[in-house]
């Protein structure tokens, strides 16, 4: 052992350790966006949502109303040389679903919000999972999660009128110009009577990859089988897309057609404010097939995250910044609606 | 006689170790706040490192069971040779915790996992809960285990100069001197 260390010399020393463990503490707890003002974080957004809803223990924080069905998708074969996704040639492939009307307030009356998704998972028999959440617009308002965050808080409901104030909403527009064919899509959009005879959007663009490695960029969409009819001018039951999703499956199964939609160059791939033009071609992948439907929030897919990054083999994300933004958004919702489910023994 | 200085594969296994649970450690802290299209890379980074140290933290256990490894300094003080010998237990234990609590979590979770690996828990909301909390709350007990480590290891190079940090050291030792400190080595560390 060398000669021990005395005044200063060891004081210095010990110093410089205190200074390196510090060094790496800090970079730590910056690294953890524990220091300054982070830029937007999923959990900044999911408080928006309870803030402006309200909290609703052990619910899924956005789309919270819903729920889960059960059926098959039986592939047409005709995908089969875009994408080597098993999903396109099993000859049927279990399916857990879940429908949903936009919004992170369970509570609230089904006819009373123009946003309505499908979230399925497909399992196949090669173990692979593909979970995709679709929303019945084409396209979103929005390019960034940045400004999906602004599209949020100008949507803040004015506690006077509990409704969001229509000035700020048109502000929200006027500064983003890419929101124009999400709002010609809003201005036409009729509302059916039920959730069978809706057309859902995959939104996001992504990729199939073939056999021979090839690229496909691609959009999704389920069609509906089940004939259009308007949504009644006059609604009085809060869960009337509910109960008439019962009434049909207890007739039968239902419908959709899952379309696949390809780009062609210079398409916004990875821009899901952008439509693509309606003439580029499409490719009928199978049809999907919904049987069973559970109580409200209970069933297989209460505890499952429809996150979209969640893809089989044969398909890849776009650089869509709001693929990223939604699989980290709907990660941190998951987490906090597990953690509600064992404080609270909350379980919609 | 005991070695003083550790084998060279248990040198490299801590090293190579130490840099991956590092990173890890940062990756994993600012992934879950992160909403930018780094997101998904970085969580499937986080998956991809947790197994490969997974893979590794059994290989170092096997090692320091079967390899024989120097002894602490005769002179340390009993309370700081029980802190050492605590500090390597949690450092082990949550060594290993960590990407078993990591894959278990997304089994809980329904999530699907890397390699097509088999899940190792129930799909349970309630028990994802626990083990998604468990594998944060371990994270940063392991972060403040490593700087507790970092800071003990400085101690023995910079105050103590007793030969630990040479033990460890990532570089061909040098030959000790007639003090029996590492020549020309001003840095020494402890990893026991």
């Amino acid at each position: 052992m060398n000669a021990p260390l005395h005044g200063p010399a060891k004081a210095l020393r010990f110093a410089a350790i205190g200074a390196v463990m510090l060094a790496a503490g800090a970079g730590f707890a910056y690294a953890a966006g524990w220091l300054g003002t982070p830029a937007l974080t999923p959990q900044r957004i999911i408080d928006t949502f309870e803030a402006q809803a309200g909290h609703y223990a052990g619910y899924r924080k956005n789309h919270a109303k819903g729920l889960c069905v059960s059926g098959y998708f039986e592939p047409s074969g005709q995908a089969a040389s875009l994408s080597t996704a098993r999903a396109f040639t099993q000859p049927q492939v279990p399916v857990i679903g879940r429908f949903a009307i936009g919004g992170a307030n369970p509570f609230a009356p089904d006819t009373a919000i123009p946003v309505r998704s499908l979230a399925i998972q497909l399992s196949t028999d090669d173990g692979q999972v593909w979970r995709t959440g679709m929303n019945n617009p084409p396209v979103l308002a929005v390019s960034t999660a940045e400004a999906f965050y602004e599209q949020v808080l100008a949507n803040t409901p004015d506690p006077a009128t509990g409704k969001p104030d229509p000035a700020k909403v048109q502000a929200f527009f006027a500064a983003h110009p890419e929101s124009a064919p999400f709002r010609q899509w809003a201005a036409g959009y009729k509302p059916s009577d039920s959730f069978a005879s809706t057309a859902y959007h995959s939104i996001n663009a992504f990729r199939l990859i073939d056999a021979k490695g090839g690229e496909h960029p691609v959009r999704w969409q389920l069609e509906p089988q089940s004939p259009f009819a308007a949504l009644p001018p006059q609604v009085d039951d809060k869960l009337f897309l509910q109960h008439d999703l019962q009434a049909r499956l207890a007739k039968g199964p239902l419908r959709w057609t899952l379309r696949l939609v390809l780009a062609e160059p210079g398409d916004a791939v990875d821009d899901p404010a952008k439509p693509w033009p309606a003439d580029r071609p499409s490719v009928n992948a199978g049809t999907l097939v919904l049987q069973g439907v559970d109580a409200p929030e209970q069933g297989a897919c209460r505890d499952l995250n429809f996150d979209p990054l969640i893809l089989p083999k044969g398909i890849k994300p776009s650089a869509d910044p709001i693929l990223a933004a939604r699989s980290a958004a709907y990660s941190e919702s998951f987490n906090r609606r597990s953690r509600e489910s064992l404080n609270t023994g909350a379980q919609p | 006689m005991k070695p003083t200085a550790f084998h060279p594969l248990a040198r490299l296994l801590h090293w190579m170790m130490a840099v991956m649970i590092l990173v890890m450690l940062f990756i994993g802290v600012s992934m879950v706040g992160d909403l930018s299209v780094r997101h998904p890379v970085l969580v499937s980074l986080h998956k991809a490192t947790g197994l490969a140290l997974l893979v590794l933290v059994i290989v170092r256990i096997i090692l320091r069971l079967s390899l024989p490894h120097p002894p602490l300094p005769r002179d340390l003080p009993l309370l700081q040779r029980w802190a050492a010998a605590a500090s390597h237990w949690v450092l082990y234990g949550l060594m290993l915790a960590m990407p078993l609590l990591g894959w278990a979590m997304l089994s809980a979770g329904g999530y699907p996992r890397p390699l097509g690996l088999p899940a190792i828990a129930p799909h349970d909301l309630q028990l994802y809960a626990v083990l998604r909390q468990a594998h944060g709350w371990a994270g940063y007990l392991l972060f403040a285990t490593v700087l507790v480590h970092v800071g003990a290891a400085l101690m023995h190079a910079w105050v103590r100069r007793d030969g630990v940090m040479r033990s460890m050291w990532p570089g061909p030792l040098r030959r000790r001197g007639p003090g029996g400190a590492a020549k020309g080595s001003t840095a020494d560390n402890g990893s026991y």
